[in-house]
């Protein structure tokens, strides 16, 4: 039987699809992992990209700190939170958390230090108080980084969550690893074309959103270009 | 996991002192495993990287493939290869390398596509061939950004080496200590595992930073501004 027929067959058996190991509850509980830590890292990364990111001073450092923060191994991380914390969701949603923010944080600091310091000015010159210039100048022109930054998380996140079975939660992870002590590679198989599932849906939504925010034009981030001189160091 | 035990100290020192050997072949493991995955990744990154700078067409689906190939979970990954290729270093290296793919590829092509194209002109006014423009004119220009790549590419490898312990103990690098300790409910291993890894991030770190300030001696002038 190849591989693939295997997968088939998972899929196609219907006790797959039931109860507390049914795909639709994995799949819930997998994005109810990815939601709690989006959302915190968004908060955190998106406003501290921005705030860093208007200030005057030289970024290097500040750079070169998020980038190291990508080192940082979840795996590490989400078993020192169970031996703290305990069992639980908890230490997988602070790893993930951790995971998030690093690229939130550098494309949203980014986005705002791309912005032309003359537009800035212009706008400071029309009388817009600075609250006023970050929420209808900065952040808007920015907007294509930071969704891209997010954008990136986002998959990151989702594809990491698995880990989490490691330490006994629940989400896709669960198929993984089950699946592995048992040997059953069709489950393990399963488990991944979710996950690759969901990290498709995440690359349309968020492309979809990208389009959505830049109205008028339909041209596509200039994420290569941005990338050039996001040049750490 | 119900083994581990809050009450024991969060680290034991004498622990370390008496492990150090370990640590260290640790270590170098975990060295060698970095080493050999961003190195492959940099030379496939690189043939792919010429082919898409060459037939543009083939940018997006290249950029796609390897993005499937970054979202397919590590865990996962060294977990499904293993029928094929078993619980060796081969497994854990397939798998680190095919991480690497995406951040390189794009950084390369953006490295390349950086250069402004009057740049280009004037290196080919000036008589120089395609390969010469290429390595003596271009690559150097798209160095910094192609560091900056290769430096995230390199720092992920690192936090990613661990996960590749649950293949055994000889594929782990310092993911070894990490999965030990979550074994055996004790704090310390999983401690020295971490911090190591994230020291070990970043040295490597700095050390592509020098390197490429050394390589690229124009930047650094421009940077002072």
């Amino acid at each position: 039987m190849s591989a693939l027929h295997q997968l088939f067959v998972w899929f196609n058996d219907p006790a797959n699809w039931q109860g507390g190991n049914g795909v639709p509850e994995r799949v819930l509980q997998h994005l109810w992992l990815w939601a709690w830590s989006m959302a915190i890292a968004g908060v955190i990364g998106v406003t501290g990209g921005l705030l860093l990111g208007r200030s005057r001073r030289s970024g290097t450092v500040t750079i070169n700190v998020a980038n190291i923060g990508r080192a940082i191994p979840s795996f590490a991380v989400i078993v020192i939170g169970v031996i703290w914390l305990g069992l639980g969701n908890t230490p997988v949603v602070i790893a993930l958390v951790l995971l998030a923010v690093p690229p939130i944080f550098t494309f949203a600091f980014t986005g705002v230090r791309e912005v032309d310091p003359a537009t800035v000015e212009s706008a400071r010159g029309m009388g817009m108080t600075e609250a006023r210039i970050l929420r209808s100048v900065q952040v808007p022109l920015a907007m294509p980084l930071i969704l891209n930054g997010i954008r990136l998380s986002s998959a990151a996140v989702l594809a990491t969550a698995p880990l989490a079975a490691l330490v006994g939660s629940g989400g896709l992870g669960r198929y993984v690893i089950d699946g592995f002590a048992i040997r059953d590679y069709a489950e393990v198989g399963a488990g991944v074309t979710l996950v690759v599932a969901l990290v498709v849906v995440n690359e349309l939504l968020f492309a979809w959103l990208a389009r959505l925010t830049s109205p008028g034009k339909r041209r596509r981030p200039r994420v290569s270009g941005a990338f050039a001189r996001m040049t750490p160091g | 996991m119900s083994a581990l035990v809050a009450s024991q100290p969060l680290i034991r020192w004498s622990w370390i002192g008496d492990h150090l050997g370990e640590i260290r072949t640790a270590l170098v493991q975990h060295l060698e495993l970095t080493f050999v995955a961003v190195g492959v990744g940099l030379v496939l990154s690189a043939v792919l990287a010429a082919v898409a700078i060459r037939f543009r067409i083939t940018y997006q689906p290249i950029n796609a493939v390897t993005g499937i190939m970054y979202a397919i979970p590590s865990l996962a990954l060294f977990i499904l290869l293993t029928p094929i290729t078993g619980l060796t270093k081969l497994t854990a290296e397939i798998a680190l390398v095919s991480y690497t793919l995406q951040i390189l590829f794009r950084s390369i092509v953006a490295g390349i596509d950086s250069v402004p194209a009057s740049v280009r002109e004037s290196a080919q006014a000036m008589g120089y061939t395609r390969w010469q423009q290429r390595w003596r004119v271009e690559i150097p220009l798209a160095l910094p950004v192609m560091v900056s790549g290769l430096r995230i590419a390199t720092v992920t490898t690192v936090g990613l080496v661990p996960i590749s312990g649950i293949l055994g103990s000889d594929q782990g690098g310092l993911g070894t200590f990490i999965f030990d300790g979550l074994n055996r409910g004790f704090n310390t291993p999983i401690f020295v595992g971490a911090t190591f890894t994230v020291l070990l991030a970043v040295a490597l770190d700095v050390l592509l930073v020098r390197t490429q300030r050394l390589l690229t001696p124009w930047t650094r002038r421009v940077r002072a501004t």
